[in-house]
């Protein structure tokens, strides 16, 4: 078998068996929560009569390993059963916040990674120089701005002082591509601004432990032009550093952003996870926790193999 | 009427200046403050009602996890969304009078225990179908079956027998209730087709707006019901209630003109708010309060002489200012106020007092270990600021007082009615009797007090079905004098209901009965272009 298949099978079995046990983590650490699911839905008005018949009703007298089995097998085929405190169907109000979710953080994605890039190419090319202080200083004085301190600056200025873009950042269905777009703008330059720093600083430091190498010099004494050095020569031996942190950072943006979410009235997974969670609504806690687990995991593959693949030594094996 | 003053009824009728300072500036051209407010209600009735538009609220108190159904009602979106859907048999209005609403006509035997609600012909639900007394019977008989979790169960279980024949509606009462038209206008008690046993989160209502969109913790959209019975009430084509509860978020979205009013103005923002164009804050005097609550039957708050220092030792007027920012009343160690109808004005107002409370403490022979007071930050707004002031005054009496910090989560499951000292709040109930019966009778749930006194309960059970107003009123002011002097109740504030909304909108009106014009405003309302 080709090496690179190999490693790249290994990575998803790895990822799946790991899948598994956050799963056996999650349902096991809710179950051992005290109470149970109709204790908790019943609250304090619960009589030993109505709980005893509540229990029969969810199927919660069988084995604890049956019913891990059983939810399991659920939430594969998508079946997360429903919600306790409004009786929703969980897939359903988690597709539709999952779907904004997933709406901000790839606007957000499309922006700061290749503007994260650049500026980190930039800084790299003119290393210890005006430009590389002025983006290491911006980026770096916004990564420290606390997320809701950014977000009441944007709003205060942009929203309630210019009156530029909507303070809300509310979201429905049957509303246009573009109208969304218009509702997101405060919140992505928020994010923007969060997580720039982090690639930014990562791409350039990959860069230049790179351009120490003796065939950078080569390529230099070739008469190439600074910036064609690092864009065909130095970048693509940098990848592997930078996409570990450009994924870590897209993870941070789906299952990290609840105070943005906030701040900008923004229905999200996050604001949705937490309302659950104080009001105990546990196969929801229980869903939301795979899912995030498993964008969580599946990024870090992707991370993994793109990795793999950008290293020559083991796409062309001798 | 002088010209400086018609200038100053328009502004005020407008939203411009407050309530507050319209009296205080007419004040000045020598009209008395009595006729100041019966000018200003005039002026605003006089301003007419213009239709059509897109009203918006932004609101706290909302959640991902909020159904539609009215029996579960508990926060103040939900509550704010069912006004807008719901129809019950009649309100309490901010004069703290009864209106008629789907009942239009309501008698009692002379013993009040037999009640008769006529019920309003024609009244139609979303759905076309009419609003019968069958209806309504149902509805209330869902309530009073424990399965529905009804937070009205305490108000509709002493019917013990209910009938509809045609359009008259019987109820019998286990015992005398001079207020049942009051208790009917629980907001849990929308009336729904087939009472809503069926389907209880159906939505389907005889209000005046029909649901659009329901996206529960995210917002909630209405058009109107072409067919409502009242053409004064629902001005707007559509209203909107979005969630919004970030304090933050709420007030810069009011002040972009994103949403039209706010409820839950942080009274640390107030002075800030007011200066900013286009907005008014509206603060209303309600039944809600902030209070601190001992248990009578625990240690060491067993003991009256104890809790007297504890109620001698709190500083009420720097609570008021400090914690609420002047936009309250102080308490008097009972949970009514003057917005309760037949209140007793003439109960001495308990001051700060740190010998007397010093001298009560040693009689109550208190071993002198430390006294834990439970509070989280979530008990009312500015909770443990206010649990400090109380540490430092109590301190200043020799009294050891302590603050021990709850986390929120889980607070009103694991400290409220359960430890012997903490924190809450109450909203306030429409009448006397409901907030006593609630919280005070020896038999309550809620009695998070542990207060027992048969005399007590005897003299509430008795004024419940007492018509004769001088007897009832005087029977209250007992209630009140014994809850003061040996309750486990200390309280020290009445908040108002601080909210804002910007100048184009039009019909506001102060309700102390709840937030945004106990619900209505979205459909009270309307627009000025």
């Amino acid at each position: 078998m080709h090496p690179v298949v190999k490693l790249v099978t290994q990575r998803l079995a790895l990822g799946l068996l790991l899948m598994l046990a956050v799963s056996a983590l999650i349902f096991f650490g809710v179950e051992a929560l005290p109470g149970d699911t109709a204790q908790a839905m019943l609250g304090q008005s619960a009589t030993p009569e109505a709980l005893a018949n509540l229990r029969e009703k969810m199927g919660l007298n069988e084995p604890l390993l049956w019913r891990y089995g059983h939810w399991l097998y659920g939430f594969m085929t998508g079946d997360m059963g429903v919600a306790l405190t409004n009786g929703e169907d969980i897939a359903k109000s988690v597709g539709s916040r999952l779907g904004n979710t997933l709406f901000l953080a790839f606007w957000a994605a499309l922006i700061s990674v290749p503007l994260a890039i650049l500026l980190g190419l930039l800084a790299a090319r003119y290393n210890g120089r005006w430009p590389d202080r002025l983006i290491s200083g911006v980026t770096l004085a916004t990564i420290s701005l606390p997320e809701f301190v950014a977000g009441y600056l944007v709003l205060y200025f942009l929203a309630v002082k210019l009156q530029l873009f909507p303070a809300m950042s509310m979201v429905f269905p049957g509303m246009g591509v573009f109208e969304r777009l218009q509702a997101i703008i405060l919140p992505v330059i928020v994010l923007v601004m969060v997580v720039l720093a982090h690639m930014m600083r990562m791409t350039r430091a990959a860069i230049l432990n790179v351009m120490q190498s003796a065939y950078i010099e080569t390529a230099e004494l070739k008469g190439l032009s600074p910036l064609t050095v690092i864009w065909r020569h130095a970048f693509p031996n940098a990848i592997a550093p930078v996409v570990n942190v450009v994924m870590l950072n897209l993870a941070y943006l789906v299952v990290g952003v609840v105070v943005v979410e906030v701040v900008f009235v923004y229905p999200g997974m996050g604001q949705y996870l937490v309302d659950h969670v104080t009001k105990r609504d546990l196969p929801v806690v229980q869903a939301c926790g795979m899912i995030f687990a498993a964008v969580y995991i599946g990024l870090n593959i992707l991370a993994d193999v793109v990795s793999i693949l950008a290293n020559p030594r083991l796409r062309h094996p001798k | 009427m002088s010209n400086e003053l018609n200038y100053l009824l328009a502004r005020a009728a407008k939203g411009l200046m407050s309530r507050r300072e319209f009296v205080g500036r007419a004040g000045a051209l020598g009209v008395s403050a009595a006729l100041a407010s019966t000018l200003l209600a005039s002026a605003a009735r006089a301003e007419e009602p213009k239709k059509g538009g897109l009203l918006r609220a932004g609101m706290q108190g909302g959640e991902s996890t909020n159904s539609l159904d009215p029996a579960l009602a508990a926060s103040e979106v939900p509550f704010a969304v069912n006004m807008i859907w719901g129809e019950m048999l009649v309100d309490v209005n901010a004069k703290g009078e009864i209106d008629y609403r789907i009942a239009e006509e309501v008698s009692s035997s002379s013993d009040a225990t037999e009640w008769k609600f006529k019920i309003r012909k024609g009244v139609e639900y979303h759905d076309g179908k009419t609003v019968t007394a069958d209806d309504v019977v149902a509805t209330l008989k869902r309530h009073t079956d424990e399965k529905s979790q009804s937070g009205a169960l305490g108000i509709v279980k002493d019917i013990i027998d209910m009938k509809a024949e045609g359009d008259m509606v019987t109820l019998k009462l286990a015992s005398g209730n001079a207020d049942l038209p009051f208790l009917m206008a629980d907001y849990h008690l929308i009336i729904q087709p087939g009472g809503g046993i069926e389907n209880p989160t159906a939505g389907i209502g005889a209000g005046p707006y029909k649901i659009v969109a329901n996206e529960p913790g995210v917002r909630h959209t209405f058009e109107k019901h072409a067919n409502y019975f009242d053409s004064t009430v629902g001005h707007a084509d559509n209203v909107e209630i979005i969630v919004i509860n970030d304090n933050t978020a709420r007030t810069s979205a009011l002040q972009a003109g994103q949403v039209h009013m706010i409820n839950r103005v942080d009274p640390k923002i107030v002075g800030l708010l007011k200066g900013a164009p286009g907005i008014s804050i509206e603060a209303v005097a309600g039944r809600g309060h902030y209070v601190f609550i001992m248990h009578c039957d625990k240690a060491p708050f067993d003991n009256n002489d104890l809790r007297m220092a504890m109620k001698l030792s709190i500083n009420r007027q720097e609570m008021v200012d400090k914690i609420l920012g002047g936009l309250g009343s102080r308490g008097n160690d009972f949970p009514i106020n003057a917005a309760y109808p037949l209140f007793d004005d003439t109960i001495p107002q308990r001051e700060y007092d740190a010998a007397a409370a010093t001298e009560a403490y040693k009689k109550s022979g208190h071993d002198g270990s430390p006294i834990i007071l439970q509070v989280a930050a979530g008990a009312f707004p500015g909770a443990i600021e206010a649990a400090q002031l109380f540490q430092q005054s109590a301190n200043a009496a020799g009294i050891p007082l302590e603050i021990k910090r709850e986390p929120d989560d889980g607070y009103w499951s694991n400290v409220w009615n359960v430890a012997p000292f903490c924190a809450s709040y109450w909203g306030g109930r429409p009448v006397q009797d409901q907030m006593y019966s609630t919280a005070y009778l020896s038999t309550a749930d809620w009695n998070d007090t542990k207060f027992k006194d048969p005399k007590f309960d005897a003299t509430l059970i008795a004024a419940r079905a007492e018509l004769d107003q001088t007897k009832r009123k005087a029977m209250y002011s007992e209630l009140a004098n014994d809850v003061r002097d040996n309750g486990g109740l200390i309280c020290p504030m009445f908040n108002d209901f601080v909210e804002a909304k910007r100048e184009e909108v039009g019909g506001w009106q102060q309700d102390p009965n709840g937030e945004l014009m106990n619900g209505r405003a979205l459909a009270k309302c309307w627009l000025n272009a």
